[in-house]
């Protein structure tokens, strides 16, 4: 059976275990209203997690993102605000720089001190936040305030269909957004010069370096591009939620490493698929959601987040074992 | 003459072979005149630091348990959570019936069940150590995602117990802990001076601590000279368990409450100090006395620009700030 050899393939029997369970437990799991917000709850969660798919492939890890994101975002907003502009493509693409930069200032000290990432992105997410909040204040851009074409453009729908109640309910056009970024990223790491590289520093950075892979490029390469990937999350959740919070993502880092873990890929670097991660990413998503629907009481939700870490860590290092022995 | 060198010998061994401690103690007395100098008046009053007494134990204890995570190469990203575990559990053990009623009492009846109570938290402190060292040493998951993972539960199990709000109204004798004083000195900073005291003896002079700097600078060498790896490791992350439940004993003694994420910003501090404090997350390196210059230095810091009146938020971008510089300096000095 060389299917169940595959990562993806388990992971996506889990995920059908899962959903069955769930559906078992209360059928409302299966309702169009429901499938469609738990659609919706991947995106930008999504994203963020193919950034950190591309960190944790080469070795490192990114606590600093939800910072970068909730920086590109509330920065991004006030500045509209500020000038009175509104719009869709100008705006993105200031949150993307933004994310690149404060990406590229991870990617400098991880590479030229040597530094753990982890110790890194920790600093720097605190320097981030803080001066965030300390400098542009902390006051919620709300809905009457936000530009009304970013709005517009979060509520555009792919489809609507009338619910069993009786309400319309849509599938938001951002799932296209998500996967088109999952299949502009899964091409840069499989079918590209660096996206080899990545996996081949990953995977053990000194023959990298040996074998001709031009370790700063690589570094640099990941770290903006996880941080691209956040800035553009951050405004992506301002215009699904119509509001502006500085604090915002604050913990998202631990649901964003484990779905990504529970996807498959190793902290050790050097594995990890775009599919894994967004199975790893619906698992985690669909299960938080659905605690509700099993009717179980939301401060279990930690407890759970946390169990499917260990869970899925213990899997992963069990296989490592394996293969190595 | 003779006594000058015999000091200038004692001097040198409290410093320590490695210059870190020398360059902290000089960033500690710059840090010192700085803030003397931009508050004149308001710094060098004694109840400034009476007051950073009674605040710098729970963090310095969190610290000194965060190094000892990071001796075998490892990091603990769940010592915030088990502080508050052990403070809520121990507090809803107040809050039982037939133990309210003794504790209000007072008596003996109340100092049985206070210390009970510290019993309690050191326990769980004890186990979720316990519970940390076997999945890391064990199951062999990576320290950062076994102890994210564990923070996790943790947390949640604090929020599950408390179902959100804070636990207030503690024992007096518990309060006593966090805010009583003990020949002229804070309890807490008495209780600091104990357990880097402990963790110092354990590090330097036993068996245990050689064996983890051995594991921290070469896993692969200690496992052939016999040490048994994966046993101390367990022990490391119990000690740190423990510590973080003192540091959960002292912060809800000083404020007299317990809340599921209460001192969540403690966890990037205690990182960054240990760290400044001459630690090297890689492993096999790492020193009370370096962590606790590290902790005088930044309280110093941070309690002079609170003076400053500048906002929160700022004071957590210069420690952010101060941990990447450190990195920085502490890169181009080991490359010359």
């Amino acid at each position: 059976m060389k299917i169940f050899q595959s990562t993806e393939a388990v992971i996506a029997a889990v995920l059908i275990l899962v959903m069955l369970a769930i559906g078992f437990i209360n059928p409302a799991f299966w309702g169009v209203d429901n499938l469609f917000s738990l659609a919706k709850s991947n995106v930008v969660i999504g994203i963020m997690a193919l950034g950190v798919l591309l960190v944790m492939i080469a070795g490192g890890i990114d606590v600093s993102f939800p910072a970068i994101a909730a920086a590109a975002l509330y920065i991004t907003v006030r500045t509209m605000v500020a000038i009175g502009y509104d719009g869709v493509v100008l705006p993105f693409i200031g949150a993307c720089v933004l994310g690149i930069l404060l990406g590229a200032f991870n990617a400098f000290i991880i590479e030229r001190f040597k530094m753990i990432p982890l110790i890194v992105t920790l600093g720097t997410a605190s320097i981030i936040r803080g001066l965030v909040l300390g400098l542009l204040g902390t006051s919620i851009v709300n809905i009457n305030k936000m530009p009304k074409e970013l709005i517009a453009f979060g509520k555009v729908d792919l489809v609507s269909v009338t619910a069993a109640n009786g309400a319309t309910v849509g599938l938001t056009a951002m799932v296209l957004v998500y996967l088109g970024v999952a299949v502009v990223m899964h091409l840069i790491l499989r079918h590209t010069m660096i996206g080899r590289s990545i996996y081949a520093y990953g995977g053990d950075a000194e023959s990298a370096r040996r074998a001709g892979v031009n370790i700063r490029k690589t570094i640099f390469f990941v770290y903006c591009t996880a941080g691209l990937l956040a800035g553009f999350a951050g405004l992506l959740q301002a215009s699904m939620i119509w509001q502006a919070n500085p604090r915002d993502f604050v913990g998202w880092e631990l649901d964003v490493i484990a779905a990504v873990v529970l996807g498959g890929a190793s902290i050790f670097g050097g594995r990890g698929s775009v599919l894994g991660t967004m199975l790893g990413v619906f698992t985690l998503v669909m299960i938080k959601n659905s605690l509700i629907l099993m009717k179980v009481d939301t401060t279990w939700q930690r407890v759970v987040v946390g169990a499917i870490i260990i869970i899925a860590t213990a899997i992963t290092a069990w296989r490592d074992r394996k293969k190595l022995a | 003459m003779v006594a000058e060198t015999r000091s200038n010998s004692v001097f040198r061994r409290l410093l320590g072979s490695d210059a870190s401690i020398l360059q902290l103690a000089v960033i500690t007395v710059v840090i010192f005149v700085l803030m003397t100098v931009m508050n004149p008046d308001k710094f060098l009053r004694y109840y400034n630091f009476e007051s950073i007494t009674y605040v710098m134990p729970e963090l310095g204890i969190l610290c000194l348990a965060m190094m000892v995570a990071m001796l075998t190469g490892g990091i603990d990203l769940s010592i915030v959570a088990i502080a508050n575990l052990a403070a809520i559990t121990a507090g809803i053990y107040f809050k039982q019936p037939g133990v309210a009623e003794a504790l209000a009492a007072g008596g003996t009846g109340a100092a049985f069940h206070v210390t009970m109570g510290v019993l309690i938290a050191l326990m769980v402190g004890l186990l979720s150590g316990l519970l940390n060292g076997v999945l890391i040493a064990r199951l062999r998951i990576i320290p950062i995602l076994a102890t994210l993972g564990t923070g996790q539960v943790f947390a949640g199990l604090a929020l599950v117990l408390t179902g959100g709000p804070a636990i207030a109204g503690f024992p007096d004798a518990w309060t006593w802990i966090g805010t009583g004083k003990l020949l002229g000195l804070a309890v807490p900073f008495w209780i600091l001076i104990v357990v880097a005291a402990v963790v110092a003896v354990i590090l330097t002079r036993t068996h245990i601590g050689l064996n983890l700097m051995l594991i921290g600078t070469n896993a692969r060498a200690a496992v052939f000279v016999g040490i048994r790896s994966a046993r101390m490791i367990i022990y490391s992350y119990t000690m740190t368990g423990v510590m973080a439940a003192i540091a959960g004993i002292l912060l809800s003694g000083r404020t007299n409450s317990a809340k599921a994420d209460f001192g969540s910003s403690y966890l990037l501090q205690a990182v960054l100090i240990a760290v400044l404090g001459g630690t090297n997350p890689a492993g096999g390196k790492g020193r009370v006395a370096g962590v606790l210059l590290a902790l005088v230095s930044l309280m110093l810091l941070s309690s002079g620009l609170q003076i400053m009146r500048v906002s929160n938020f700022l004071i957590d971008a210069i420690w952010g700030a101060f941990l990447v510089v450190v990195i920085a300096i502490n890169y181009l000095r080991s490359a010359k």
